[in-house]
C-alpha cells in the first residue's frame, strides 16, 4: 500500500477498525504511515500580499518594527522573508479582529514617539534609532519620561508602551513560528530557525532519541491529506 | 416561549470527561438519557497540527468557552479583568476536553482523600494552613479504586504499576495506593529526554518511573496505538490512540438506544419546580429555546460553567442560585498551575528532540508530593508530582528563553539558532488548598455573548503555596543540574488563571454548611441534582485530575442508576 493511497482512504472515511487492521499489517514502528501530502494545493498562501486589515501607512510602520524584532542578518532570514506582516494583517482581519483598534492606536503612537524623539516617522529612522525606541518601549521609558511632564503626563501609548511592545512581539512570534497557512513563516524560515522539522504524523523511535537529527518534513499541516479540507480560521 | 420536549429520566449537561463517562453506565442501566453538549461532533480531520489554531486561539472553544471567559482578580478590593482576546481554558465538542487533554492519567494518592485528618495526626492542628478550609473527602481511596480500575480498562491506560494489592514494584510509583491489577497497557515509548531525566533522578536519590498516560502504547480493543506525532495536547488524536469519551464511551452509550445526544446546544438554566426539585434544563439550539424536562439533572460541564449555571439558575426556592441556600456555591475554589514550579535548563549543543511525543510521555517523581516526605519544620504541607515530559511546539520553544538572553533582534535570533531544542523543562503540579477568601462568583459587569454575567475568580497565592513552590524549585534545580542542564532559570510563583485544572465551588462533603453535594455528588438541597467533575473535589492534589474526574463520575452515575427510584420519589 503506497502512502498516497492510505491518505486517500483516510480522506474517504476508512473506518477506524480498518485503519487499525491496516496498521497492524504494516508493523509496529511504521504503524499508520505518514499520510503523505497531497499535491500541495500551491498554498493560496503565496497568492496575495494585498492588505486585508491594515492601512498602507500602518503597514509601513508595523513592517519596520517587525524587521527589527526579527532582522534579516547573519543568522539568516527574518520577519521580512517570513512575511510576519501578512500574518498580523490576516489575523486582524480574522481571529484577532478584536486587536484591530489597539493596532491602529499602537502604530500611531509609535510614529508620534519617533517624531517626538528623532523628528521622523519610525520607518524613516536608522536601524540604531529604531532599536533604541523599541528598547525604550520594552522597558516602559516613555511612561517614566511622561511622569516628568507636568502639563501632559501621558506617554501617548494605550495602555502603555510596554504593553504595545508585548502585543506586537507576541504576534510577531506567532507569525514567525506558526503554521504558514496563517500567512507568516513563509519558506519555513521560523521553523528552520528553531529546528522544528515540520508536522509529522508518525515519529519513529530513533527520532525521539538524543542528538539524532530528525528528517525534515517541512509543509503546512493543511498540506497533509488528512487536513486538506480542515478549516483553520472562521 | 421554550418548546417543551419529552421528559427524560436523566439529562446530562456537558459531554466531556465527566458527562461523557457518566452516560455509559447510565445508558447501560436502561434509563432514557439525554446528553446536551454545546459543541459539535468532531472527527480526526478536526485535529490539524496547528499551534496557532489549537494552543493559542483555542479554536475548539469558539462555540462557548471563548465567549464566557471568566474575569480574575487577586482579592475582593480589586476590579476583576481579563486580557483582550482571552480564550477559554476548555473546549466544546461531543467528548469535550477529554479530546484535547494532555493525557497524564492519574489515580490520586490515599493521602489526598484524607489530607486534613492525616496532617493533624502527624503534625498537629497548627500545621493546617491559616485560613484554609481544607477537608477530607467523604470517601477514601479504597472506596474509589474499583472505578479507577473500570476507567483504566475501559479506554486503556498505559503505565507501570507500583503497588498491586500491596505488593510494591520499584519500577512503578511506590507511593501509589494498592490497585487490584496492573495497568492494561505498558508505558509509552521512552524518549532520550525521558531516560536522561530518569537517570538524573536516580543520581539525586529519588525514585523516578514512567508516568501513566491515557494513550494506548499499542493497539487496544478497536483503537490504534500512539504515533508520537508531537501534536497531542490542545488537539485531538488523529489515530484515536488518546482516551477520549467521544471514542470510548459516548458512541457505545448511543448504541444501547438509550442515549440521545443533542450537540450544538447551550444550556442556559436549570429549572426548578415549586417543591424545589430540578425539573429539567433550558437550552438554546439554532436560535430556538427548548425545555428538556428530566427526573434527574446531572451537571457535568467544566468547573467554571457548573458553578456559573448554578448561580445563574435563581428561583423562588433558591433565590441565591441553585443549591445555594447555605451560601456554599462558589466557595472552596482552587486551581493548579497557580504556584506551578517549573525550572528550565540549557543543554548546549545537544538535540533533545522534544518536538515529538506527548506530555503523557514522561518521567515522573512522587517523592516530593503529598506526605511522601517529612514536612516537619518546613512551614508547609503537601507538594507536587514532578515530571519531565515531551511535546514542545515551535512557538512555545521560541518563548522559552533564559532571562539573560535578548527577547528580540539579532541577539534573540542567534540564541534560538544555537539553542532551540536544547532547552529542557522540569515541572511540578503543585497542590493548592481552599481558603476562606479564594472563591468564584458572578461578575457584576462583564457579560458573555448572551448578555449573562461571566464568572469572576478571586484568587491569590497563600503562604503555604508560595513556600511549597519555592521549595519545589530547589528540588527541580537539583534534578536539572544532575541531568546536565546549564544556565538554569525559573520564575517567582505567580497566579495563573483561569485555569485548566480548576476545583471546588460545589465541593462534596457530609453537611450542607460546608459543602454543596454529598458523597454521591447529589446536592444537599436539591434531591435530584447531581454535580460531576472538579467542582466537587475537596482538594486539588499534586497531580492531574482527569482520571479521577472520570472515576468519580462513573461512581456517581452508578449510584444514580442503582437508586433511581428513591432519588425521584
Amino acid at each position: 500500500m503506497s502512502e498516497k493511497s492510505s491518505g486517500e482512504e483516510l480522506q474517504s472515511g476508512l473506518s477506524r477498525a480498518q485503519l487499525v487492521r491496516r496498521a497492524g499489517m504494516l508493523g509496529a514502528a511504521a504503524a499508520l504511515p505518514g499520510v503523505a501530502a497531497a499535491a500541495p494545493a500551491a498554498a493560496d498562501a503565496a497568492a496575495s500580499d494585498a492588505l486585508k486589515a491594515l492601512t498602507a501607512a500602518e503597514a509601513t510602520t508595523l513592517d519596520a518594527v517587525l524587521n527589527r524584532l526579527f532582522p534579516t542578518d547573519a543568522t539568516g532570514p527574518g520577519a521580512k522573508e517570513a512575511n510576519v506582516l501578512r500574518y498580523i494583517d490576516w489575523s486582524l482581519a480574522g481571529d484577532l479582529s478584536v486587536f484591530r483598534g489597539p493596532y491602529a492606536s499602537a502604530l500611531a503612537a509609535i510614529d508620534a514617539y519617533a517624531v517626538q524623539t528623532y523628528g521622523a516617522a519610525f520607518a524613516a529612522l536608522t536601524t540604531v534609532q529604531q532599536d533604541q525606541l523599541l528598547a525604550n518601549m520594552e522597558g516602559g521609558a516613555p511612561e517614566k519620561a511622561a511622569l516628568n511632564n507636568k502639563s501632559n503626563p501621558q506617554s501617548g501609548f494605550a495602555p502603555s508602551s510596554s504593553a504595545v511592545f508585548e502585543m506586537i512581539r507576541t504576534h510577531a512570534i506567532q507569525g514567525m513560528f506558526g503554521d504558514p497557512a496563517h500567512g507568516g513563516n513563509v519558506g519555513f524560515v521560523g521553523w528552520n530557525l528553531v529546528r522544528f522539522p515540520g508536522p509529522r504524523l508518525v515519529v519513529p523511535n530513533h527520532e525521539q532519541q538524543l542528538d539524532v537529527v530528525p528528517k525534515k518534513a517541512l509543509k503546512s499541516t493543511y498540506q497533509l491529506a488528512l487536513f486538506k479540507n480542515t478549516k483553520h480560521t472562521p | 416561549m421554550a418548546t417543551r420536549l419529552k421528559e427524560a429520566d436523566v439529562v446530562v449537561v456537558g459531554l466531556g470527561a465527566a458527562g461523557g463517562t457518566a452516560v455509559w453506565p447510565l445508558a447501560q442501566s436502561g434509563m432514557d438519557i439525554v446528553g446536551i453538549e454545546a459543541g459539535p461532533r468532531v472527527t480526526e480531520k478536526d485535529y490539524p497540527f496547528d499551534e496557532i489554531r489549537n494552543d493559542i486561539r483555542d479554536w475548539m472553544g469558539r462555540f462557548k468557552a471563548n465567549r464566557e471567559v471568566p474575569t480574575t482578580r487577586l482579592n475582593s478590593t480589586q476590579t476583576a479583568t481579563r486580557p483582550l482576546g482571552a480564550t477559554g481554558p476548555m473546549m466544546n465538542a461531543v467528548g469535550g476536553t477529554s479530546i484535547h487533554w494532555m493525557t497524564q492519567s492519574w489515580r490520586y494518592l490515599p493521602w489526598n482523600f484524607k489530607t486534613r485528618s492525616e496532617t493533624i495526626k502527624r503534625y498537629g492542628a497548627s500545621a493546617i494552613p491559616a485560613g484554609s478550609t481544607v477537608t477530607d473527602w467523604p470517601f477514601d481511596y479504597n472506596e474509589l479504586e474499583p472505578w479507577y480500575d473500570k476507567v483504566e480498562y475501559r479506554h486503556g491506560v498505559s503505565g507501570q504499576a507500583g503497588n498491586v494489592k500491596g505488593k510494591i514494584n520499584h519500577k512503578g510509583n511506590i507511593f501509589e495506593g494498592p490497585r487490584k491489577r496492573p495497568y492494561p497497557l505498558p508505558p509509552l515509548r521512552r524518549s532520550g529526554w525521558n531516560e536522561l531525566t530518569f537517570d538524573a533522578a536516580k543520581k539525586i536519590g529519588v525514585k523516578p518511573y514512567p508516568g501513566p498516560t491515557g494513550i494506548r502504547s499499542h493497539a487496544y480493543h478497536d483503537f490504534a496505538g500512539c504515533t508520537y506525532c508531537g501534536f497531542c495536547g490542545w488537539t485531538g488524536c488523529w489515530t484515536g490512540a488518546k482516551a477520549s469519551t467521544n471514542l470510548h464511551y459516548i458512541p457505545q452509550a448511543e448504541k444501547t438506544g438509550n442515549l440521545k445526544v443533542v450537540s450544538m446546544a447551550r444550556v442556559t438554566e436549570v429549572n426548578v419546580d415549586k417543591d424545589g426539585r430540578a425539573s429539567g434544563v433550558t437550552y438554546l439550539k439554532g436560535g430556538k429555546e427548548y425545555f428538556q424536562p428530566a427526573k434527574v439533572v446531572m451537571l457535568s460541564t467544566y468547573m467554571y460553567e457548573n458553578v456559573r449555571l448554578m448561580l445563574l439558575s435563581k428561583s423562588k426556592a433558591y433565590p441565591n442560585g441553585l443549591s445555594n441556600n447555605h451560601g456554599q456555591v462558589g466557595k472552596h475554589y482552587m486551581g493548579h498551575g497557580l504556584a506551578s514550579a517549573s525550572v528550565m535548563g540549557v543543554f548546549p549543543g545537544r538535540r533533545l528532540n522534544l518536538y515529538s511525543g506527548t506530555i503523557g510521555q514522561y518521567t515522573a517523581i512522587d517523592d516530593w508530593d503529598a506526605d511522601n516526605f517529612d514536612h516537619t519544620g518546613m512551614g508547609f504541607i503537601a507538594g507536587g508530582m514532578a515530571s519531565a515530559t515531551m511535546e514542545s511546539k515551535p512557538i512555545g520553544t521560541a518563548n522559552t528563553i533564559p532571562p539573560n538572553v535578548p527577547r528580540w533582534g539579532s541577539g534573540y535570533k542567534a540564541w534560538l539558532a544555537a539553542n532551540a531544542d536544547s532547552v529542557g523543562t522540569l515541572a511540578a503540579q503543585m497542590e493548592t488548598f481552599s481558603y476562606d477568601d479564594n472563591y468564584v462568583d458572578l461578575d457584576p459587569v462583564v457579560k458573555d455573548d448572551l448578555g449573562r454575567p461571566v464568572l469572576r475568580i478571586t484568587f491569590d497565592l497563600k503562604d503555604n503555596e508560595i513556600k511549597s513552590a519555592l521549595w519545589m524549585q530547589d528540588r527541580l534545580k537539583d534534578w536539572m543540574t544532575a541531568a546536565g542542564g546549564q544556565n538554569i532559570w525559573t520564575y517567582p510563583p505567580a497566579v495563573y488563571s483561569p485555569n485548566t485544572h480548576a476545583f471546588g465551588g460545589a465541593r462534596m462533603g457530609h453537611d450542607a454548611d460546608s459543602s454543596v453535594v454529598n458523597r454521591w455528588q447529589i446536592s444537599h438541597e436539591v434531591p435530584n441534582l447531581v454535580v460531576l467533575g472538579g467542582a466537587t473535589f475537596p482538594t486539588s492534589t499534586g497531580r492531574n485530575p482527569t482520571e479521577t474526574i472520570q472515576a468519580t463520575s462513573w461512581r456517581a452515575a452508578d449510584h444514580v442508576a442503582k437508586h433511581f427510584k428513591s432519588l425521584v420519589a
